[in-house]
């Protein structure tokens, strides 16, 4: 399996880490290719998760916008309430077959350690899952949640206390236990082959896209836009677009307050650099510290962004782009009231970049936008910033 | 012969274990480190790793974190580091090695251009500024080929790695390659003091000895001068960072030295 994508991707992992990186490539490259593991996960992804997931046309969405016909890919519908569990139950399923009894995890948002402890109750496993301290005050609920289904939370305070610091707790976490615990990693980033692997167990969600699109409109889309944290969810939509020049692909990633306090990691002042085990963009100072990233949404806050992401931007394979905070909780809204869909703050973004894309199409396109996750969890969040503001 | 080699080669003569101690440069700040440096070779110290603090170190437990968070907060960098190292050749003439993340060494002087030949630059004027030899821990044997043959073609030792997990094949590979000495860890896990059985590591050391005559360090945990003394009986040397670095920190600077000086006395005893 190719360690890289393009100049991007590889293993920049402490020796230590090194001989279990190797343990879990050849274990999926013997799950890949075997139709049990591959039936159990398809049975796993039915049967519990809910998939196929729908894709529903937003009418209301396309008739405010005018040119263009909208479609939601409701991942927001699968148990959990978010597209983390397609990767979870692949990983855990891989987990099982390797012998592992214990996962460690990290989270930002929370949605991915839900994910995990889910998987890990399922499962019969052992489950602990790093979180930032500043993560565990803007989602409480979802730090209750992983602890009612058994697992540990542990706060990490270190750094900024969020996800980059979470992931390098997870890390070294694993590195002292790694005989029996697997790391379960939550998006497209990390040492390979995990990128390879999120993909592949998140590339469902473009695969039903494309189904669905023949099978109900006799077309394939002429656009397809994700939110971009890490990218699992935007990797999974346009893997399977990936021979198809005439769909373009359209990662958002959160521009956050300003030019200093957001998220841009490919739309904005990010340069190669390694972080948590791979090249890949990387918001840094000119010496190479890490920057702090910074969103309103929990999921999106990652300095780093999946390495197939990095050279899809050089390739010119899919185009990057960014919506601030503010336009954010107005899609938030937006599409509460106009569909009586909650997103969350992440899928929220995705939303928002139709304002900008929507002038730009014509009747007959046709736009899907994954709706990567439900905004239950950010209901009291968005509650308390809009009371704040005075909105 | 090189100044890592020679230093080595000498403490291999006179049947004595070396011992090295790591520093974060900028931590408590720059001139404690700097002074922490020139005196931990007054203590008894062979050879000085000097940390190059990064902000996100991986294979690090708190203590080195923490140090390396104050150290970022007072600005040091690879530059700095260089101009460090530099400034300490007119006093010292014991071997120098960077600790650093790859991150931020392939930033090297990217202020001053747009580039990405930065680990090249970094090299060059390290092994100008009296730098023998670098350590990487977030580049493993898959990563290092370009990173080790630059290395080389500067003059610089690049320090490899072996773990109680490392397999065989993957130990002969990395022995048969190494230079300097081969950084052998003593459980799996961070940087941090811990209650260890040193026979685990001891194990690797020996079938490592089957395929290098290269020395043998052993790092992480060690932080007493009988802990010191435990592990240097499977190998070369010792590695110690966390107790000097928690020390430092803490304002304790004579206590540090205290450390370090038994634990030479420690070592030249046990041999």
């Amino acid at each position: 399996m190719e360690s890289r994508f393009g100049k991007y991707g590889g293993q920049y992992v402490p020796e230590i880490v090194m001989p279990a990186l190797k343990e879990t490539e050849t274990a999926y490259n013997e799950a890949k290719d075997d139709r049990e593991f591959q039936n159990e996960f398809k049975f796993y992804l039915k049967n519990y998760a809910g998939r196929p997931t729908l894709l529903y046309e937003a009418k209301k969405l396309t008739e405010h916008y005018g040119a263009g016909r909208i479609f939601l890919k409701r991942e927001d519908l699968l148990h959990t309430g978010a597209h983390k569990i397609n990767n979870a139950l692949g990983q855990a399923l891989l987990a099982k077959r390797m012998g592992k009894t214990r996962i460690v995890a990290e989270t930002g948002a929370g949605q991915h350690g839900v994910a995990s402890a889910t998987v890990a109750a399922l499962f019969g496993m052992d489950c602990i899952v790093f979180m930032g301290v500043e993560d565990m005050r803007r989602q409480a609920l979802n730090v209750f949640r992983m602890e009612l289904l058994g697992a540990k939370v542990q706060g990490v305070e270190s750094g900024t206390g969020t996800l980059k610091d979470a992931t390098s707790e997870a890390i070294r976490y694993w590195a002292t236990n790694i005989e029996d615990t697997y790391y379960l990693i939550g998006s497209c980033v990390g040492p390979h082959p995990y990128p390879t692997m999120v993909r592949d167990f998140q590339s469902c969600i473009g695969r039903e896209i494309r189904a669905q699109c023949i099978k109900d409109y006799g077309r394939l889309p002429t656009h397809v836009v994700a939110c971009v944290g890490g990218g699992s969810n935007a990797i999974g939509t346009f893997y399977e677009f990936l021979e198809d020049k005439r769909v373009k692909m359209i990662g958002v990633e959160a521009g956050g307050k300003n030019s200093f306090e957001n998220a841009k990691t490919l739309s904005g002042r990010g340069r190669p650099g390694v972080l948590h085990g791979a090249y890949s963009y990387l918001l840094q100072t000119p010496e190479g510290q890490v920057i702090e990233a910074y969103s309103v949404s929990a999921g999106l806050d990652y300095p780093g962004v999946g390495p197939e992401h990095s050279f899809f931007k050089d390739e010119k394979i899919a185009f990057y782009d960014s919506v601030s905070d503010e336009e954010a909780l107005e899609a938030f809204k937006f599409l509460s009231k106009t569909e009586g869909i909650v997103p969350a703050l992440e899928s929220a973004h995705a939303i928002a970049y139709l304002e900008k894309l929507m002038p730009q199409t014509k009747e007959s396109d046709m736009i899907v936008v994954c709706l990567s996750g439900r905004g239950d969890k950010d209901v009291s969040h968005v509650a308390e910033i809009l009371k704040n503001s005075g909105r | 012969m090189s100044r890592l080699e020679s230093k080595l080669n000498e403490l291999k003569n006179q049947g004595r274990k070396a011992l090295n101690i790591y520093i974060t440069a900028g931590a408590p700040d720059v001139e404690t480190s700097k002074r922490a440096i020139i005196e931990a070779t007054k203590a008894g110290a062979d050879i000085i790793e000097i940390g190059i603090p990064f902000s996100d170190p991986l294979a690090d437990g708190p203590v080195i974190q923490a140090s390396s968070t104050a150290a970022i907060k007072n600005r040091m960098s690879p530059y700095r580091v260089v101009s460090i190292i530099k400034e300490l050749r007119k006093n010292i003439d014991n071997p120098l090695i960077g600790m650093g993340y790859i991150n931020s060494l392939m930033s090297y002087g990217y202020r001053y251009g747009n580039d990405y030949n930065g680990f090249e630059r970094f090299v060059t004027e390290a092994k100008i500024a009296g730098m023998d030899g670098l350590i990487i821990p977030d580049v493993p044997h898959e990563e290092s080929t370009q990173i080790k043959a630059t290395s080389r073609r500067k003059g610089i030792h690049l320090i490899e790695f072996v773990t109680p997990l490392t397999t065989i094949e993957r130990m002969e590979s990395t022995c048969k390659d190494a230079t300097g000495f081969i950084y052998c860890v003593s459980n799996t896990g961070v940087t941090g003091v811990k209650e260890l059985d040193f026979s685990k590591i001891g194990e690797v050391t020996n079938q490592a000895r089957e395929f290098t005559q290269t020395p043998l360090m052993i790092g992480f945990g060690i932080g007493t001068p009988q802990a010191a003394a435990n592990a240097a009986k499977f190998a070369d040397g010792v590695i110690v960072g966390s107790a000097v670095v928690k020390r430092l920190q803490e304002n304790k600077f004579d206590e540090a030295m205290d450390l370090i000086h038994s634990m030479r006395v420690a070592l030249d005893q046990s041999k």
